[in-house]
């Protein structure tokens, strides 16, 4: 537990110095740290900035609503090269940890399907089988589970209340509605 | 852990957290933009600079999956042993890059701009303690 909340802790005070950092959005690719100002293909590159200031605002990670880009058709990224096969959306939410004392984590399959495939988280991340996988917070802060996009590429894990996104409702510790989208929630 | 204990997570200062940072040594290398990746691996023992990969620039035109399950990407940091032969073959980057889809494995210039004596990584600020992190 004393490693969980160091954990948490720091993911907490990352935020904390990057939002002090981050007055502007987004920095230009010749100071951000990564990018060598001196090399000759750099100026050529496009600006975060200039791409990603008409997507849906956000307050984290890339400062855009990827989702949201994606469902309002503000982007149309492919889904494929070559492959035949059509994609394969699900559209379930699924309920996790109902017993904790956090608020319950709601997965949305549809958001995730929009952008993976089934074969990207099952079965090697995740059994396809509601209540067959054990979670744990601090596997995910170590960059497990959920964390293995979440906190490298997908939303950052200081984003606690997307993930835990519906309350408990008083002692009986059932969700308090359905969540909204797709078919009911399956539950454990 | 208990929802009391979070809450009180919650409520700490930033100037406390700024100090647990600073003790835990965690502070982010760079401040690049949020999951672009650094790849490493070869390319500076070979004489050319750092490769930069920016996930917002190629996420806004493909899904992940086109990437990480039709060309075979791994998803963690370092797994994937990406050769400019490769490249040049049409695997990896070249699948892509090779003057249909984008420009081709000529541009040196535009994939190998990072910062010299940068490692492997991913970058961008809130990185767990996961894969990237070696
Ligand atoms: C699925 C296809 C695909 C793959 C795989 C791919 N790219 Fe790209 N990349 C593109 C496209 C499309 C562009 C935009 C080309 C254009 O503007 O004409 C691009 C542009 C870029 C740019 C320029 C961004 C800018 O600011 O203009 C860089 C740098 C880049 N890619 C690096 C890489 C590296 C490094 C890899 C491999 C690790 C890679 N790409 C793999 C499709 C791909
Ligand atoms: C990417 C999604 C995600 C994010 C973001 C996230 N969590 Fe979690 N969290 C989970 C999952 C999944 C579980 C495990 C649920 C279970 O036990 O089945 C969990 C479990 C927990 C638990 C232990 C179980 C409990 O309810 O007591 C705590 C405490 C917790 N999270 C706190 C946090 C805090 C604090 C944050 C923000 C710093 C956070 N989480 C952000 C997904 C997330
Ligand atoms: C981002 C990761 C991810 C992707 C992508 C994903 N799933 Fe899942 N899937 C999960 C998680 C997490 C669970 C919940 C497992 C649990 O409750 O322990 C789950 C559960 C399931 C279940 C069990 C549902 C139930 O009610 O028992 C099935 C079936 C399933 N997924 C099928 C699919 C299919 C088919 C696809 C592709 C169209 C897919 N999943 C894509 C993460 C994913
Ligand atoms: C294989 C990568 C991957 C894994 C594993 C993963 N996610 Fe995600 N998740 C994504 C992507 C991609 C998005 C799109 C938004 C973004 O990139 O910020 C997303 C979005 C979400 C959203 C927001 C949906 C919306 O409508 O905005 C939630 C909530 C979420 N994930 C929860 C979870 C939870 C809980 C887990 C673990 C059980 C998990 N994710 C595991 C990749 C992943
Ligand atoms: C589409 C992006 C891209 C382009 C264009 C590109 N490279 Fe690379 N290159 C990479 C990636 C990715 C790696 C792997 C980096 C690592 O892990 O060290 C790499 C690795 C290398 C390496 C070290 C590994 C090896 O195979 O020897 C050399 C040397 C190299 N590149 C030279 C070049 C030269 C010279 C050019 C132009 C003719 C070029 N690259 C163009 C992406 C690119
Ligand atoms: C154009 C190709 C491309 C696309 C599209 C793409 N990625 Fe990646 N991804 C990469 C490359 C290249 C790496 C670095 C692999 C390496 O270093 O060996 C990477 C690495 C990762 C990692 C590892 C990070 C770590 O901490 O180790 C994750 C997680 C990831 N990608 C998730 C995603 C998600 C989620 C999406 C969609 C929102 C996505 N990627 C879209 C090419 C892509």
């Amino acid at each position: 537990m004393d490693s969980l909340r160091r954990s948490i802790g720091r993911v907490l005070a990352l935020a904390t110095i990057t939002m002090a950092c981050s007055a502007a959005n987004w920095l230009p690719l010749e100071s951000d740290g990564v990018h060598d100002p001196t090399a000759p293909g750099v100026k050529h590159l496009q600006q975060p900035a200039e791409a990603l200031k008409v997507l849906p605002p956000d307050t984290t990670g890339n400062h855009v609503r990827w989702v949201e880009a994606l469902e309002k058709g503000a982007i149309n990224p492919r889904d494929r090269l070559f492959s035949k096969a059509p994609t394969q959306i699900r559209e379930d939410d699924i309920l996790l940890n109902l017993n904790g004392g956090m608020p319950i984590v709601r997965f949305p399959h549809r958001a995730h399907t929009l952008w993976l495939d089934c074969g990207n988280c099952h079965d090697h991340l995740f059994k396809a089988k509601a209540g067959a996988n054990k979670f744990s917070m601090f596997a995910i802060l170590q960059g497990e589970q959920c964390g293995v996009c979440h906190g490298a590429v997908s939303f950052p894990l200081t984003e606690c209340s997307r993930c835990h996104s519906v309350a408990r409702s008083g002692p009986s510790r059932v969700p308090a509605a359905s969540p909204g989208g797709g078919a009911a929630p399956a539950t454990r | 852990m208990s929802r009391r204990r979070a809450t009180r997570l919650g409520v700490l200062g930033p100037a406390a957290l700024l100090f647990a940072a600073a003790s835990l040594d965690f502070v982010p290398h760079a401040a690049a933009e949020y999951a672009d990746v650094v790849l490493n691996k070869r390319a500076e023992r070979e004489g050319v600079r750092p490769v930069v990969f920016p996930h917002w620039f190629h996420r806004i035109r493909f899904r992940c999956k086109v990437c990480h399950s039709e060309l075979g990407f791994k998803m963690r940091v370092g797994s994937n042993d990406v050769l400019m032969s490769d490249i040049i073959d049409g695997r990896f980057c070249g699948a892509c890059h090779n003057n249909q889809i984008a420009w081709g494995p000529e541009r040196c210039d535009l994939c190998h701009t990072g910062k010299p004596g940068l490692p492997s990584g991913i970058y961008g600020g809130h990185e767990t303690g996961g894969p990237g992190r070696w």
